[in-house]
Protein backbone atom coordinates (compact mmCIF):
# COMPACT_ATOMS: atom_id res chain seq x y z
CA UNK A 1 0.00 0.00 0.00
CA UNK A 2 1.61 2.96 -1.18
CA UNK A 3 -0.09 6.02 0.89
CA UNK A 4 1.70 8.28 2.82
CA UNK A 5 1.73 8.01 6.54
CA UNK A 6 0.20 11.72 6.42
CA UNK A 7 -2.61 11.01 4.62
CA UNK A 8 -3.43 7.99 6.25
CA UNK A 9 -2.95 9.88 10.00
CA UNK A 10 -5.86 12.18 8.85
CA UNK A 11 -7.71 9.84 6.65
CA UNK A 12 -7.89 7.39 10.55
CA UNK A 13 -9.09 10.79 12.19
CA UNK A 14 -12.20 11.36 9.86
CA UNK A 15 -12.82 9.32 6.65
CA UNK A 16 -12.35 6.25 8.61
CA UNK A 17 -13.17 6.47 11.97
CA UNK A 18 -12.61 3.75 14.36
CA UNK A 19 -16.00 3.79 16.01
CA UNK A 20 -18.53 5.46 13.31
CA UNK A 21 -17.39 3.80 10.02
CA UNK A 22 -15.24 0.60 11.67
CA UNK A 23 -17.70 0.27 15.00
CA UNK A 24 -14.32 -0.61 17.00
CA UNK A 25 -14.41 0.17 20.62
CA UNK A 26 -18.26 0.87 21.35
CA UNK A 27 -18.46 -1.30 24.69
CA UNK A 28 -16.21 1.52 26.66
CA UNK A 29 -17.56 4.05 24.15
CA UNK A 30 -21.16 3.87 25.85
CA UNK A 31 -20.13 3.16 29.21
CA UNK A 32 -18.08 5.70 30.26
CA UNK A 33 -19.35 8.57 27.95
CA UNK A 34 -21.72 9.57 31.07
CA UNK A 35 -19.04 12.42 31.95
CA UNK A 36 -16.77 14.61 29.82
CA UNK A 37 -13.70 14.62 32.09
CA UNK A 38 -13.72 10.35 32.38
CA UNK A 39 -14.06 10.30 28.54
CA UNK A 40 -11.24 12.95 27.61
CA UNK A 41 -9.00 10.45 30.34
CA UNK A 42 -10.09 7.16 28.67
CA UNK A 43 -9.60 8.25 25.06
CA UNK A 44 -5.97 10.22 25.89
CA UNK A 45 -4.81 6.94 27.06
CA UNK A 46 -6.70 5.00 24.13
CA UNK A 47 -4.09 7.32 21.79
CA UNK A 48 -1.06 5.99 23.84
CA UNK A 49 -2.21 2.42 24.20
CA UNK A 50 -3.44 2.11 20.59
CA UNK A 51 0.12 4.16 19.07
CA UNK A 52 2.53 2.14 20.98
CA UNK A 53 0.66 -1.40 20.38
CA UNK A 54 0.48 -0.70 17.01
CA UNK A 55 3.83 -0.62 16.39
CA UNK A 56 5.18 -2.96 18.81
CA UNK A 57 2.28 -5.37 17.21
CA UNK A 58 4.16 -4.56 13.60
CA UNK A 59 6.67 -5.39 14.78
CA UNK A 60 6.25 -8.84 16.42
CA UNK A 61 3.87 -9.93 13.46
CA UNK A 62 7.04 -8.91 10.78
CA UNK A 63 9.91 -9.62 12.59
CA UNK A 64 8.81 -12.67 15.05
CA UNK A 65 5.53 -14.33 13.31
CA UNK A 66 6.47 -14.10 9.33
CA UNK A 67 10.25 -15.43 9.85
CA UNK A 68 9.08 -18.17 12.05
CA UNK A 69 6.04 -18.87 10.25
CA UNK A 70 3.72 -19.40 12.66
CA UNK A 71 1.15 -16.33 11.10
CA UNK A 72 -1.75 -18.22 12.40
CA UNK A 73 -0.99 -17.76 15.83
CA UNK A 74 -1.27 -13.36 15.75
CA UNK A 75 -4.38 -13.36 18.30
CA UNK A 76 -2.95 -14.94 20.80
CA UNK A 77 0.03 -13.19 20.37
CA UNK A 78 -1.46 -9.59 19.50
CA UNK A 79 -3.53 -9.90 22.48
CA UNK A 80 -0.88 -11.38 24.94
CA UNK A 81 1.25 -8.13 23.24
CA UNK A 82 -1.48 -5.55 24.34
CA UNK A 83 -2.54 -6.88 27.50
CA UNK A 84 1.25 -7.15 28.85
CA UNK A 85 1.65 -3.57 27.60
CA UNK A 86 -1.03 -2.61 29.72
CA UNK A 87 -0.06 -4.17 32.80
CA UNK A 88 3.25 -2.65 32.44
CA UNK A 89 1.97 0.96 31.87
CA UNK A 90 0.23 0.80 34.78
CA UNK A 91 3.02 -0.34 36.71
CA UNK A 92 5.51 2.71 35.36
CA UNK A 93 1.91 5.61 35.92
CA UNK A 94 1.62 3.97 39.61
CA UNK A 95 5.58 4.49 40.27
CA UNK A 96 6.35 7.40 38.35
CA UNK A 97 3.36 9.16 38.23
CA UNK A 98 1.26 9.01 41.09
CA UNK A 99 -1.30 11.98 40.36
CA UNK A 100 -1.60 10.69 36.55
CA UNK A 101 -2.19 7.09 37.96
CA UNK A 102 -5.22 8.65 40.31
CA UNK A 103 -7.21 9.97 36.55
CA UNK A 104 -5.89 7.45 34.21
CA UNK A 105 -5.25 4.20 35.92
CA UNK A 106 -8.93 3.17 36.58
CA UNK A 107 -9.33 3.22 32.77
CA UNK A 108 -6.24 1.19 31.59
CA UNK A 109 -7.74 -2.16 32.66
CA UNK A 110 -10.57 -1.02 30.59
CA UNK A 111 -8.31 -0.54 27.68
CA UNK A 112 -7.35 -4.31 27.44
CA UNK A 113 -10.51 -5.33 26.23
CA UNK A 114 -11.39 -2.25 24.12
CA UNK A 115 -11.62 -3.60 20.65
CA UNK A 116 -10.15 -0.66 18.70
CA UNK A 117 -6.81 -1.57 19.85
CA UNK A 118 -6.98 -5.15 19.37
CA UNK A 119 -9.06 -4.05 15.74
CA UNK A 120 -6.27 -1.42 14.92
CA UNK A 121 -3.48 -4.33 15.00
CA UNK A 122 -5.49 -6.67 12.88
CA UNK A 123 -5.81 -3.98 10.39
CA UNK A 124 -2.79 -3.50 9.88
CA UNK A 125 -1.28 -6.94 9.06
CA UNK A 126 -4.79 -7.12 6.49
CA UNK A 127 -4.07 -3.80 4.98
CA UNK A 128 -0.13 -4.32 4.97
CA UNK A 129 0.93 -1.40 6.20
CA UNK A 130 4.28 -0.20 7.12
CA UNK A 131 5.64 0.67 9.87
CA UNK A 132 5.22 4.30 9.63
CA UNK A 133 2.15 4.02 8.01
CA UNK A 134 1.09 1.67 11.07
CA UNK A 135 1.81 3.83 14.30
CA UNK A 136 -0.15 7.00 12.16
CA UNK A 137 -2.69 4.81 11.52
CA UNK A 138 -2.75 4.01 15.49
CA UNK A 139 -2.35 7.37 16.28
CA UNK A 140 -5.02 8.84 13.96
CA UNK A 141 -7.19 5.67 14.89
CA UNK A 142 -6.98 7.05 18.70
CA UNK A 143 -7.09 10.39 18.11
CA UNK A 144 -10.63 9.81 16.09
CA UNK A 145 -12.35 7.27 18.95
CA UNK A 146 -11.07 10.30 21.61
CA UNK A 147 -12.98 12.94 19.16
CA UNK A 148 -16.18 10.35 18.83
CA UNK A 149 -15.97 9.79 22.61
CA UNK A 150 -15.89 13.56 23.61
CA UNK A 151 -18.55 14.77 21.24
CA UNK A 152 -21.24 11.85 22.85
CA UNK A 153 -20.37 12.53 26.27
CA UNK A 154 -21.16 16.82 25.57
CA UNK A 155 -24.17 16.00 23.89
CA UNK A 156 -25.40 13.25 26.74
CA UNK A 157 -24.57 15.98 29.05
CA UNK A 158 -26.96 18.63 27.07
CA UNK A 159 -29.64 15.72 27.26
CA UNK A 160 -29.33 15.12 31.04
CA UNK A 161 -32.06 17.73 31.67
CA UNK A 162 -34.34 17.19 28.80
CA UNK A 163 -37.08 14.42 28.12
CA UNK A 164 -36.42 11.52 26.44
CA UNK A 165 -39.13 8.49 25.73
CA UNK A 166 -38.68 6.24 28.31
CA UNK A 167 -37.45 3.01 26.35
CA UNK A 168 -35.10 5.28 24.46
CA UNK A 169 -32.89 6.28 27.24
CA UNK A 170 -29.40 5.43 28.22
CA UNK A 171 -28.18 3.36 24.97
CA UNK A 172 -30.89 3.68 22.69
CA UNK A 173 -30.59 7.64 22.69
CA UNK A 174 -26.48 7.16 22.85
CA UNK A 175 -26.92 4.75 19.76
CA UNK A 176 -29.21 7.62 17.69
CA UNK A 177 -26.83 10.04 18.49
CA UNK A 178 -23.83 7.88 17.47
CA UNK A 179 -25.87 7.21 14.18
CA UNK A 180 -26.28 10.81 13.01
CA UNK A 181 -22.59 11.59 14.00
CA UNK A 182 -21.95 9.20 11.57
CA UNK A 183 -24.00 10.33 8.98
CA UNK A 184 -22.05 13.71 9.57
CA UNK A 185 -18.86 11.87 8.99
CA UNK A 186 -20.14 10.01 5.91
CA UNK A 187 -19.44 13.77 4.76
CA UNK A 188 -15.66 13.22 4.79
CA UNK A 189 -15.69 9.57 2.88
CA UNK A 190 -15.14 11.44 -0.43
CA UNK A 191 -12.03 12.72 0.66
CA UNK A 192 -9.47 9.92 0.45
CA UNK A 193 -9.90 5.81 0.41
CA UNK A 194 -7.58 3.55 2.49
CA UNK A 195 -9.24 0.38 2.17
CA UNK B 1 -32.60 -24.88 36.52
CA UNK B 2 -33.24 -27.07 33.86
CA UNK B 3 -30.91 -27.50 30.67
CA UNK B 4 -33.66 -25.57 28.52
CA UNK B 5 -34.36 -23.07 31.33
CA UNK B 6 -30.80 -22.08 30.79
CA UNK B 7 -31.25 -21.86 26.83
CA UNK B 8 -34.01 -19.82 27.14
CA UNK B 9 -32.88 -17.42 29.67
CA UNK B 10 -29.52 -16.72 27.75
CA UNK B 11 -30.75 -16.59 24.40
CA UNK B 12 -33.82 -14.29 25.26
CA UNK B 13 -34.78 -13.24 28.56
CA UNK B 14 -31.03 -12.01 28.93
CA UNK B 15 -30.39 -12.08 25.61
CA UNK B 16 -26.86 -10.31 25.39
CA UNK B 17 -27.57 -7.40 22.71
CA UNK B 18 -30.37 -5.52 23.59
CA UNK B 19 -31.04 -6.34 27.38
CA UNK B 20 -26.89 -5.84 28.23
CA UNK B 21 -25.73 -3.80 25.35
CA UNK B 22 -22.66 -6.47 24.76
CA UNK B 23 -20.87 -7.52 22.05
CA UNK B 24 -22.31 -4.52 19.54
CA UNK B 25 -19.39 -3.76 17.89
CA UNK B 26 -19.59 -6.71 15.31
CA UNK B 27 -22.99 -6.92 15.88
CA UNK B 28 -23.12 -3.34 13.52
CA UNK B 29 -20.23 -4.23 11.21
CA UNK B 30 -20.92 -7.35 9.65
CA UNK B 31 -24.70 -6.98 9.34
CA UNK B 32 -25.01 -4.91 5.71
CA UNK B 33 -25.12 -8.73 4.06
CA UNK B 34 -27.46 -11.45 5.86
CA UNK B 35 -24.91 -14.42 4.51
CA UNK B 36 -22.07 -12.54 6.71
CA UNK B 37 -24.51 -12.29 9.38
CA UNK B 38 -25.39 -15.86 9.22
CA UNK B 39 -21.51 -16.74 9.48
CA UNK B 40 -20.75 -14.59 12.52
CA UNK B 41 -23.13 -15.71 14.34
CA UNK B 42 -22.50 -19.76 13.99
CA UNK B 43 -18.76 -18.51 14.66
CA UNK B 44 -19.59 -16.73 17.93
CA UNK B 45 -22.32 -19.88 18.57
CA UNK B 46 -19.06 -22.20 18.14
CA UNK B 47 -16.31 -19.83 20.24
CA UNK B 48 -19.03 -19.08 22.83
CA UNK B 49 -19.97 -23.27 23.19
CA UNK B 50 -16.57 -24.68 23.29
CA UNK B 51 -14.77 -21.99 25.57
CA UNK B 52 -17.46 -22.59 27.41
CA UNK B 53 -17.00 -26.08 27.48
CA UNK B 54 -13.46 -25.93 28.23
CA UNK B 55 -13.47 -22.91 30.63
CA UNK B 56 -15.83 -24.20 33.33
CA UNK B 57 -13.54 -28.17 32.79
CA UNK B 58 -10.97 -26.21 34.55
CA UNK B 59 -12.57 -23.87 36.41
CA UNK B 60 -11.23 -25.77 39.78
CA UNK B 61 -7.49 -25.29 38.53
CA UNK B 62 -7.90 -22.52 37.51
CA UNK B 63 -6.09 -19.37 40.24
CA UNK B 64 -8.07 -16.89 40.53
CA UNK B 65 -5.34 -13.79 39.68
CA UNK B 66 -4.52 -15.33 36.20
CA UNK B 67 -8.28 -16.47 35.32
CA UNK B 68 -8.92 -13.63 32.82
CA UNK B 69 -5.64 -14.65 31.01
CA UNK B 70 -6.13 -18.45 30.79
CA UNK B 71 -9.94 -17.12 29.87
CA UNK B 72 -8.77 -15.24 27.00
CA UNK B 73 -6.12 -17.77 25.61
CA UNK B 74 -8.96 -20.33 25.48
CA UNK B 75 -11.24 -18.13 23.68
CA UNK B 76 -8.69 -16.76 21.31
CA UNK B 77 -7.76 -20.65 20.13
CA UNK B 78 -11.73 -21.43 19.19
CA UNK B 79 -11.33 -18.07 17.43
CA UNK B 80 -8.48 -19.38 15.33
CA UNK B 81 -9.87 -22.24 14.55
CA UNK B 82 -12.79 -20.55 12.90
CA UNK B 83 -10.30 -18.12 11.05
CA UNK B 84 -8.57 -21.19 9.71
CA UNK B 85 -11.75 -22.59 8.55
CA UNK B 86 -13.08 -19.70 7.07
CA UNK B 87 -9.90 -18.80 5.18
CA UNK B 88 -10.13 -22.54 4.10
CA UNK B 89 -13.59 -23.28 3.36
CA UNK B 90 -15.17 -19.53 2.43
CA UNK B 91 -12.12 -17.18 1.58
CA UNK B 92 -14.66 -15.14 0.01
CA UNK B 93 -16.77 -13.93 3.04
CA UNK B 94 -13.29 -14.52 5.23
CA UNK B 95 -12.16 -11.87 3.30
CA UNK B 96 -15.66 -9.67 3.65
CA UNK B 97 -15.30 -10.33 7.61
CA UNK B 98 -11.85 -9.33 7.54
CA UNK B 99 -10.46 -8.39 11.10
CA UNK B 100 -14.06 -8.85 12.76
CA UNK B 101 -13.55 -12.95 12.77
CA UNK B 102 -10.55 -12.08 15.00
CA UNK B 103 -12.06 -9.57 16.83
CA UNK B 104 -14.75 -12.59 18.38
CA UNK B 105 -12.10 -12.61 20.90
CA UNK B 106 -12.30 -8.96 22.48
CA UNK B 107 -16.22 -9.29 22.19
CA UNK B 108 -17.77 -8.94 25.49
CA UNK B 109 -20.35 -11.45 25.29
CA UNK B 110 -17.78 -14.32 25.35
CA UNK B 111 -15.76 -12.59 28.31
CA UNK B 112 -19.13 -11.89 29.68
CA UNK B 113 -20.34 -15.55 29.56
CA UNK B 114 -17.29 -16.97 30.95
CA UNK B 115 -16.94 -14.89 34.02
CA UNK B 116 -20.69 -14.39 34.55
CA UNK B 117 -21.68 -18.52 33.83
CA UNK B 118 -18.96 -20.79 33.13
CA UNK B 119 -16.63 -19.72 36.33
CA UNK B 120 -18.94 -21.07 38.08
CA UNK B 121 -21.38 -24.03 36.48
CA UNK B 122 -20.89 -27.77 35.14
CA UNK B 123 -19.00 -28.04 31.93
CA UNK B 124 -22.51 -29.03 30.10
CA UNK B 125 -24.64 -26.53 31.32
CA UNK B 126 -22.12 -24.05 30.50
CA UNK B 127 -21.59 -25.28 26.90
CA UNK B 128 -25.98 -24.62 26.69
CA UNK B 129 -25.66 -21.31 28.17
CA UNK B 130 -22.79 -20.94 25.56
CA UNK B 131 -25.12 -22.04 22.28
CA UNK B 132 -28.15 -20.07 23.83
CA UNK B 133 -25.93 -16.64 24.28
CA UNK B 134 -24.75 -17.23 20.59
CA UNK B 135 -27.98 -18.35 19.25
CA UNK B 136 -29.56 -14.88 21.13
CA UNK B 137 -26.55 -12.94 19.29
CA UNK B 138 -27.37 -14.67 15.86
CA UNK B 139 -30.75 -13.79 15.55
CA UNK B 140 -30.35 -10.46 16.13
CA UNK B 141 -27.39 -10.07 13.50
CA UNK B 142 -29.54 -11.64 11.16
CA UNK B 143 -32.62 -9.27 11.86
CA UNK B 144 -30.36 -6.53 11.42
CA UNK B 145 -28.73 -7.99 8.25
CA UNK B 146 -32.46 -9.11 7.45
CA UNK B 147 -33.54 -4.86 7.35
CA UNK B 148 -30.08 -3.55 5.80
CA UNK B 149 -30.02 -6.33 3.26
CA UNK B 150 -33.20 -6.00 2.24
CA UNK B 151 -33.44 -1.87 1.68
CA UNK B 152 -29.62 -1.88 0.85
CA UNK B 153 -29.83 -3.78 -1.82
CA UNK B 154 -32.71 -5.25 -2.08
CA UNK B 155 -32.00 -8.93 -1.80
CA UNK B 156 -32.20 -11.41 0.88
CA UNK B 157 -29.21 -14.02 1.16
CA UNK B 158 -28.28 -12.34 -2.37
CA UNK B 159 -31.33 -13.42 -3.68
CA UNK B 160 -33.38 -10.53 -5.78
CA UNK B 161 -36.30 -10.02 -3.35
CA UNK B 162 -37.08 -6.78 -4.89
CA UNK B 163 -37.64 -6.06 -8.34
CA UNK B 164 -35.63 -3.56 -10.93
CA UNK B 165 -38.40 -1.12 -9.82
CA UNK B 166 -37.21 -0.86 -5.79
CA UNK B 167 -33.96 1.87 -5.92
CA UNK B 168 -31.78 0.83 -3.29
CA UNK B 169 -31.41 2.88 -0.10
CA UNK B 170 -27.63 3.52 0.06
CA UNK B 171 -27.85 4.96 3.56
CA UNK B 172 -28.44 1.59 4.31
CA UNK B 173 -25.10 -0.26 3.57
CA UNK B 174 -23.21 2.24 5.14
CA UNK B 175 -22.29 2.72 8.68
CA UNK B 176 -25.23 5.10 10.14
CA UNK B 177 -28.30 2.93 9.63
CA UNK B 178 -26.43 0.24 11.75
CA UNK B 179 -26.37 2.91 14.68
CA UNK B 180 -30.22 4.21 13.80
CA UNK B 181 -31.50 0.28 13.35
CA UNK B 182 -30.26 -1.31 16.93
CA UNK B 183 -31.57 2.02 18.40
CA UNK B 184 -34.65 1.18 17.35
CA UNK B 185 -34.92 -2.29 18.26
CA UNK B 186 -33.59 -1.86 21.96
CA UNK B 187 -36.39 0.45 21.79
CA UNK B 188 -38.97 -1.61 20.57
CA UNK B 189 -37.76 -4.07 23.30
CA UNK B 190 -37.58 -1.97 25.62
CA UNK B 191 -40.80 -0.58 25.65
CA UNK B 192 -42.14 -4.14 25.75
CA UNK B 193 -39.94 -5.02 28.85
CA UNK B 194 -41.82 -1.58 30.55
CA UNK B 195 -44.97 -2.71 29.52
CA UNK B 196 -45.03 -6.37 30.92
CA UNK B 197 -43.44 -5.04 34.39
CA UNK B 198 -46.31 -2.73 33.93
Amino acid sequence: MDISAFVLFWAAIFTSNILLTNFLGMCSYLSVSREVESSFGLGVAVIFVLTVTAGLNWLVYHLILVPYNIVYLQYIVFIIVIAAFVQFLELVIERYAPALYYTLGIFLPLITVNCAIFGVSLFLVIRNYSFLQSISFGAGSGIGWLLAILMLAAIRRKLKEKLVPQGLQGVGISLIITGIMALAFVGFSGIVQIQ
Amino acid sequence: MTKKQIFITSAFTENSVWRQILGICSALAVTNLMMNSLIMGLGVTFSLALSGFTISLIRNWTPRSVRMMVQTLIIAAYVIIVDIFLKANMPDISKQLGPYVGLIITNCILMGRAEAFASQNTPLDSMIDGIGAGVGYSLVLLLIGFIRELFGFGSIFGIKVLGAWWTPWSIMVMAPSAFFILAMLIWIINIKYYKSKG
